[in-house]
């Protein structure tokens, strides 16, 4: 039940925001990803999946925000169809509840990758106006320390923010763009800093692609 | 409404058919010939664009024998699909979000369903009169003051071209022409097949002897001798088609004159709006050809000049000095 309503929410997704795809010195392949991308609608996981070709959708699991994903209806369409792994996000007031959520946040994305899935995440954190692509939060990074074998593909995702934007319910069938960029290239004692530098400069590179 | 597939029907049918059969005879045997690679992609896209035709032709018959509320169904979803184009390639704000979501799913559902039920009066003041006071009404209750005019008008013209100029196409449908009872869709036919005919002969005749510039700027393929070649042939073929439809032959070759006319001026409207947001085509939803928009401009001009004309010879109340 769970491929049959996915498939048909790809569907839609994929006639409401009528997305053209391009793949940019890089392929669809079943190996193990994190793609990464700019985040400006709730429909960005939605229509990033359902471009994927069918063999890697089965295979590739979204990262969304449990505050938003996690109620009635919107919880079966992410978590049964999509397989979603549902993390908490912000609002924590003391460091010591942020490091133990940041640190089960990881152990989640961790065990969700396991030995054969790919994640998408959007590592903005939050939702941005669609002009501009806002700075990455550091768990990408975490992330990639763990699995450094796992490839990083950056994702650019243009006009979502129109067909869906940040506060409206009613979507508007505007057409969209998903460019898939190189999977980055990375020092394996890359720092902080200069990851997620790398990785914000790759998903603004597509941009203009 | 008026509909019935006749012999007349299938004649043409089997021509528009027979035509595409030459053509793609000719596509395959110059792609067996050419060598150049330069010449290949030429060819390479005058195939594509063949195998489009075979598609459009296909969707374009299947409504044709499901009746008038599949034409009516087939050209509401190509009026969506060319508004859809149209907002995606202009700039849109947020606080435009709901008057485009009205304009996509009220008021363009709206617009054909008036037609289908046949409320002349209505359908034709809709979008001109009460479309237009609602989006800047709309728009200003978003209480969003930058760009207001401009954004008001974009809405209002997308709305207007890819909605209401494109109703009038199965709008024909809707006629009632004294001793053309049922054939209405042979009307239909014949405007797309001229408006077709003579944007193809435009781009074949451009090809072979195109050399004059007509407006560099706005469309480089456009030539004098393209839009002389392309207009005479389609006049040309759309007299020869007189006996489908309810005109004299004389009245079919003006007929066909004034489609091939607003067609070209369609194109050449559209490719200016293609060139201001620095883009080759609206879309590529068919291959070859670009997008819908880029497809339907010519018919987006000259389906209201034809309808008005033709319902103004057959239907309308002349003045005395008419007879």
């Amino acid at each position: 039940m769970s491929a049959l309503s996915a498939s048909i929410i790809a569907a839609c997704a994929r006639a409401l925001a009528g997305p053209s795809v391009r793949w940019v010195n890089v392929r669809p392949a079943t190996r193990q990803r994190v793609y990464f991308a700019n985040h400006t609608s709730h429909l960005d996981f939605v229509v990033l999946w359902s471009v994927l070709p069918r063999k890697l959708r089965a295979l590739t699991r979204p990262v969304a925000a449990k505050d938003y994903w996690s109620s009635g209806l919107r919880k079966r369409i992410a978590v049964n169809a999509f397989n979603a792994v549902l993390v908490e996000r912000g609002g924590k007031t003391s460091e010591g509840d942020r490091i133990a959520a940041a640190r089960n946040t990881m152990d989640m994305l961790l065990e969700a990758l396991g030995t054969e899935n790919s994640l998408i995440v959007f590592p903005e954190g939050t939702r941005g106006n669609g002009l501009e692509v806002g700075p990455f939060k550091s768990g990408i990074y975490y992330l990639w320390s763990k699995r450094p074998d796992v490839q990083f593909v950056p994702v650019y995702l243009s006009n979502l923010n129109r067909i869906l934007p940040k506060g409206e319910f009613l979507p508007v069938p505007v057409i969209s763009r998903v460019v898939f960029g190189p999977p980055l290239k990375l020092e394996k004692t890359e720092a902080k800093e200069s990851f997620l530098g790398k990785a914000h400069a790759a998903v603004c590179a597509l941009r203009e692609a | 409404m008026n509909f019935k597939i006749d012999h007349q029907m299938f004649l043409i049918l089997s021509g528009v058919i027979g035509g595409l059969v030459v053509a793609s005879l000719v596509g395959f045997a110059l792609s067996r010939r050419v060598k150049s690679e330069e010449r290949k992609a030429a060819i390479d896209n005058l195939n594509a664009r063949i195998r489009a035709w075979w598609v459009m032709i296909g969707i374009f018959s299947i409504s044709f024998i499901i009746g008038p509320a599949g034409s009516m169904l087939l050209f509401g979803f190509i009026s969506l699909l060319a508004l859809r184009e149209y907002v995606s390639l202009i700039s849109t704000t947020r606080a435009d979000h709901r008057t485009l979501f009205w304009s996509f799913f009220v008021f363009t559902p709206l617009q054909y369903w008036f037609w289908y039920e046949g409320w002349y009066g209505l359908a034709i003041i809709f979008i001109p009169v009460y479309a237009f006071l609602f989006v800047p009404i709309r728009l200003a209750l978003a209480g969003e003051t930058t760009g207001f005019l401009d954004r008001a008008a974009r809405i209002q013209w997308g709305l207007m071209v890819c909605v209401y100029c494109i109703s009038y196409a199965p709008a024909l449908l809707t006629l009632e022409i004294p001793n053309y009872h049922r054939q209405n869709a042979k009307l239909l036919l014949f405007l797309v097949i001229v408006v077709q005919l003579s944007d193809v002969f435009q781009y074949i005749w451009g090809k072979l002897m195109g050399k004059r510039k007509i407006a560099p700027a706005i469309s480089p393929h456009k030539t004098w001798e393209g839009f002389v070649g392309g207009i005479v042939t389609a006049v040309a073929l759309g007299t020869s088609l007189w006996w489908m439809t309810p005109f004299s032959p004389l009245q079919a070759l003006l007929m066909s004159l004034a489609i091939a006319l607003m067609g070209f001026a369609g194109g050449l409207t559209m490719s200016a709006i293609k060139r201001d947001r620095g883009v080759k085509d609206f879309g590529s939803t068919i291959e070859g050809h670009g997008g819908i928009l880029d497809r339907m401009d010519s018919i987006c001009f000259s389906a209201p000049l034809f309808f008005h004309l033709t319902r103004w010879i057959f239907v309308s109340p002349h003045p005395s000095w008419f007879h």
